[in-house]
């Protein structure tokens, strides 16, 4: 293992650049540092101006991705060792398709919006009184949506899917593995009031089934599994509508979802 | 293109309604071509033109059985040509890692729980490699009767 | 509304085209493209073919193996032209070229089938 290593990292000022370009850095390697932790290093002992996002440095706010040698990675769980070797670089740049505020830091509104769109909460149609108790839950009704609920808002998925970058109004893997979260829980009536923008040209038929967004998932919540998964489902709820006409469609997927 | 272009921010905050000074990268006609993943995507997909080739053949065929010996010969002939044996080396390359891609792929699109819990995804995907050896030789069979 | 029932339409014609795709065209082409013309197999006779494209089940099946992988082509490859040329604002030339083209073989296979005789 090589003891230092050359850090390529992007910067980007708005006030300067009209695009970004990249700054080398050489950075010494420890056994147990993280691309974050040279990043630190950079920014404290050798260029302070070096602006990114991080927080837990420990794989669950969500706030470290970047682009580590192409690949969306969480620079927090990323080591640096596992780049130091002959003579190799490390190419750090901002999370691919979104918008850059400055150096690495990229711009999440959009991303934001989409989530809410998605309702990503318990929707109840009915309250029963507070008497009643709480909402119980089997091991088993648990485990349908624990999956995407692992979900930590970190966008490398967003930064993996190449529908993302192509059709700006794609909801996105994250939103609609997290609606199927919330769809798939058996305390939530929702599933309908989702279907607006989930069955869309925009929400699950824009998915193309690349499978990057699975595989780039720090907490492998898998969205293209959620995404195909409601695909089956829309197909079916139209195959069921089309054999049996009198059965109101959005009824039985919210049944399906409270029943099964 | 580029990743927002007008982002859907009339529900955003307003400060976040102008911001000329982002970066806002350029998705290259190329993109599928970098990355070996996107180049496996792209391939997976085209192997759809492989497909309707092979409709297309087929469809050929039918017609030169329609009408009579003489044409299904001459078809037959064209088939030994190394233009069309080269086309259907090509064509079942690219059809069977359709088929490959597409079993492996069905676990995730199919959730099969057994009594309250998730099949592994080899279980969903092996019953598809079976039914996929079973017919095939089923159909080898008829023709070759 | 409407669009959504369409996309699920045309997402169950891909899936079942995929499915047969998969399962079938890989033999059928190993048969008839490269076993026979190559001469590893013995290649059935005229009057085999069509004693087996007389019988009514073997015509459904050679009906569904045309035009259902026509669907899944379509579906396919109209996102890997919207998505790999970046053509979006052809959209709708692309999508009537792609379904028109399945719907075309699924006609012509429905006509050759039923007038093999």
């Amino acid at each position: 293992m090589a003891d230092k290593i050359i850090l390529e990292v992007a910067r980007y000022s708005p006030e300067r650049d009209a695009k970004p370009s990249f700054q080398s850095y050489e950075v010494p390697v420890y056994k147990e540092w993280v691309v974050l932790d040279a990043l630190n290093y950079i920014k404290d002992q050798v260029d302070g101006s070096l602006t990114y996002r991080w927080s837990c440095r420990m794989g669950i706010c969500g706030s470290c991705g970047m682009m580590v040698n192409g690949e969306p990675k969480l620079t927090c769980a990323t080591f640096l060792s596992s780049y130091a070797h002959n003579g190799s670089k490390v190419r750090v740049e901002p999370l691919r398709y979104f918008p850059v505020v400055r150096d690495l830091v990229t711009e999440l509104s959009d991303f934001l919006v989409k989530l809410t769109k998605v309702k990503p909460w318990l929707i109840r149609h009915d309250e029963p009184p507070l008497t009643q108790g709480e909402f119980l839950q089997t091991p088993d009704q648990l485990d349908r949506y624990k999956q995407f609920s692992m979900c930590i808002n970190c966008t490398l998925c967003y930064a993996a899917c190449p529908v993302v970058g192509l059709d700006p109004v794609f909801v996105g893997p994250a939103a609609i593995a997290l609606a199927q979260r919330y769809n798939m829980d058996s305390r939530d009536q929702g599933t309908e009031e989702r279907t607006a923008v989930l069955a869309h040209p925009e929400g699950i038929w824009g998915c193309t089934f690349v499978g990057e967004c699975t595989r780039v998932c720090p907490k492998h919540v898998d969205p293209a599994g959620a995404i195909q998964q409601y695909k089956l489902k829309a197909a079916l709820d139209w195959v069921k509508s089309f054999v049996m006409p009198g059965e109101h469609k959005s009824k039985d997927v919210r049944s399906e979802a409270a029943n099964d | 293109m580029c990743a927002v272009k007008q982002p859907t921010t009339r529900t955003a905050p307003a400060y976040t309604e102008f911001h000329p000074r982002w970066y806002r990268p350029q998705v290259s006609v190329y993109w599928w071509l970098f990355q070996r993943q996107y180049l496996k995507f792209i391939l997976r997909e085209l192997s759809s033109v492989f497909v309707a080739a092979f409709v297309v053949i087929t469809l050929l065929q039918l017609n030169a059985l329609r009408n009579g010996p003489e044409a299904y010969a001459r078809f037959q002939q064209w088939l030994q040509t190394p233009a069309a044996i080269a086309l259907n080396v090509v064509s079942f390359c690219f059809v069977v890692f359709h088929a490959i891609t597409w079993f492996n792929l069905a676990p995730s699109a199919m959730a099969v729980r057994l009594r309250g819990k998730p099949l592994p995804d080899f279980m969903v995907a092996a019953p598809n490699y079976a039914v996929w050896l079973v017919v095939s030789g089923a159909v080898a069979w008829l023709v070759l009767r | 509304m409407e669009r959504q029932s369409n996309e699920a339409f045309f997402w169950t014609l891909f899936s079942a085209g995929g499915v047969i795709a998969a399962i079938l065209i890989p033999v059928h082409i190993f048969l008839f493209g490269l076993a026979f013309p190559l001469g590893w197999l013995p290649a059935p006779s005229y009057e085999h073919m069509m004693a087996l494209v007389r019988l009514p089940v073997v015509r459904i099946y050679l009906f569904v193996l045309c035009s259902l992988p026509l669907f899944h082509w379509a579906h396919r490859f109209r996102y890997t032209l919207f998505d790999g040329l970046q053509v979006k604002h052809l959209n709708e030339v692309i999508f009537t070229l792609c379904y028109g083209g399945a719907v075309v073989g699924t006609v012509l296979a429905g006509y050759l089938l039923w007038n093999m005789g």
